[in-house]
């Protein structure tokens, strides 16, 4: 009792006084360390939190966002694959497996399709619903073969060099998709044609579009937004 | 002359002012959050009951800087917050000071004679304990508005994982309007509760830091309203707080 009394008051002092000076100081860096150690602690509270019967479900009749998806990319001009430049597009399968896969579209429309209307939540605050047809990429992983290593997988894409990595339990979650399909028809460029990684479970910047490789690895590497301070787990 | 009593255990000095500071953080960088998508309305849909929908919170009144800077102070100030909450209302229970916040039978009228007084309708300050109706309900209110936004908060955090939470605000949109709103209500009452306590019972904040409270200058023994008898002591009626061990 004492104990934790004790403990709950140094741990408020310190982080009273460390927002404090962060909050006076020119430089908000200060607060840094104790920030990360929140996100740390987060992110394991988050992990352990997570279930794979835990789904996203958007009631029947609600209506779809339609034209009004927000779209968004990276590069400076929206990416479009041109097989008379770059070849035949196709999804690259590696890392940590024992089948290394290349699939092109064609073979992506042959393993078991799934077609869900989801919820896509953005890092912003907004949502949106689309209903998402593609492969479970815990149907892909299977498909590879992965191995013991297999911890994260990585999600990179062609408009230039944007990749997530992900927590292999979030990527195996069954609404976690490569989905080559939008509201009925074949994904259009804008929204990350040719095939895309599209789940409920992550926010918005998790989801790579214009998907070409699959990466399966012992550890994280980040990712592009990642990188520039947003959370690594970034999950919903 | 001074009537002296230990009004406000050490506990509840210290989770007070925690609080400012753990308020101040999650509004600010709420706020910012806010900012990155100043709507309620989904992409292609329209949300009457904000009539500023698209329009941002000026940004001075936020903190954290950018968007993912205002998420990381969010999501590190929340567990302050909890836990200092936790600790409050632990503290209440067990310590038996809720009964100077819950709301009983009789605090409506004693409220409506409260505002009667503020109102000049009524001379004398209607007689009170440690709290009159009027600030019993503001601070009952607090931590209600507190459990409201914890779990409104944990509706817009984990809208998957913990979808049941979400569920009771209807929807993510939803929740995140009750999330908004009920902040925006917590800190309407901070403020009135500042500007009362500046303008009525200045003594109070002796109370809120050291703990001691000087009776003979409490509103009801003063006649005090907003800026009226701010100054002086009981002229003759003594103050019915009872004396606290």
């Amino acid at each position: 009792m004492t104990l934790d009394r004790r403990r709950f008051l140094t741990m408020s002092a310190a982080s009273i006084t460390g927002s404090i000076l962060a909050a006076c100081d020119k430089n908000p860096d200060s607060a840094q360390p104790l920030l990360r150690l929140a996100e740390r602690g987060n992110e394991r509270i988050e992990a352990g939190l997570f279930r794979h019967t835990a789904m996203n479900r958007v009631g029947a009749g609600a209506p779809i966002a339609g034209r009004d998806f927000p779209k968004y990319f990276v590069s400076p001009r929206m990416p479009v694959w041109d097989p008379a430049v770059n070849g035949v597009w196709r999804l690259e399968v590696s890392g940590a497996v024992r089948r290394p896969l290349s699939l092109t579209l064609d073979d992506l429309m042959k393993l078991p399709r799934v077609t869900q209307k989801v919820d896509h939540f953005c890092v912003e605050g907004w949502n949106a619903r689309a209903t998402w047809s593609g492969v479970r990429v815990s149907d892909i992983a299977r498909a590879a073969e992965i191995t013991n290593d297999a911890q994260y997988v990585d999600f990179a894409g062609f408009d230039k060099g944007y990749h997530e990595s992900w927590d292999m339990k979030s990527a195996m979650h069954p609404q976690t998709l490569v989905a080559y399909g939008m509201d009925g028809y074949l994904l259009t460029p804008a929204h990350g044609a040719p095939a895309r990684v599209h789940s409920p479970v992550k926010l918005g910047y998790k989801n790579t579009k214009y998907l070409t490789r699959v990466v399966f690895m012992p550890a994280r590497n980040g990712g592009f937004w990642s990188d520039q301070g947003y959370e690594w787990y970034g999950g919903t | 002359m001074a009537a002296l009593v230990k009004r406000n255990h050490w506990v509840v000095r210290l989770t007070h002012w925690v609080n400012v500071v753990a308020v101040i953080i999650m509004a600010g960088s709420g706020m910012r959050i806010f900012n990155a998508h100043p709507a309620f309305a989904r992409p292609g849909e329209t949300f009457p009951l904000n009539p500023w929908d698209g329009r941002p919170i000026p940004g001075w009144l936020t903190l954290g800087g950018w968007l993912a800077g205002a998420r990381h102070w969010h999501f590190a100030g929340m567990w302050l917050l909890v836990a200092n909450g936790l600790l409050y209302l632990g503290f209440l229970f067990f310590h038996g000071e809720w009964r100077d916040i819950v709301p009983r039978r009789g605090d409506a009228r004693d409220a409506v004679e409260m505002i009667k007084f503020y109102l000049f309708v009524r001379r004398d300050h209607p007689r009170q304990g440690k709290h009159n109706a009027l600030q019993k309900t503001a601070y009952f209110a607090m931590p209600v508005l507190g459990v409201v936004l914890v779990l409104s908060g944990l509706a817009i955090w984990k809208p998957v994982t913990l979808g049941f939470v979400t569920a009771l605000f209807v929807n993510f949109k939803w929740a995140r309007f009750v999330h908004f709103v009920a902040m925006a209500l917590l800190l309407l009452l901070a403020l009135v509760h500042v500007f009362m306590v500046l303008s009525v019972d200045p003594y109070s904040l002796r109370a809120i830091i050291t703990g001691w409270y000087d009776r003979a200058r409490s509103p009801e023994a003063r006649n005090a309203r907003p800026f009226y008898h701010l100054f002086g002591t009981a002229p003759s009626a003594p103050p019915s707080e009872p004396p606290r061990p």
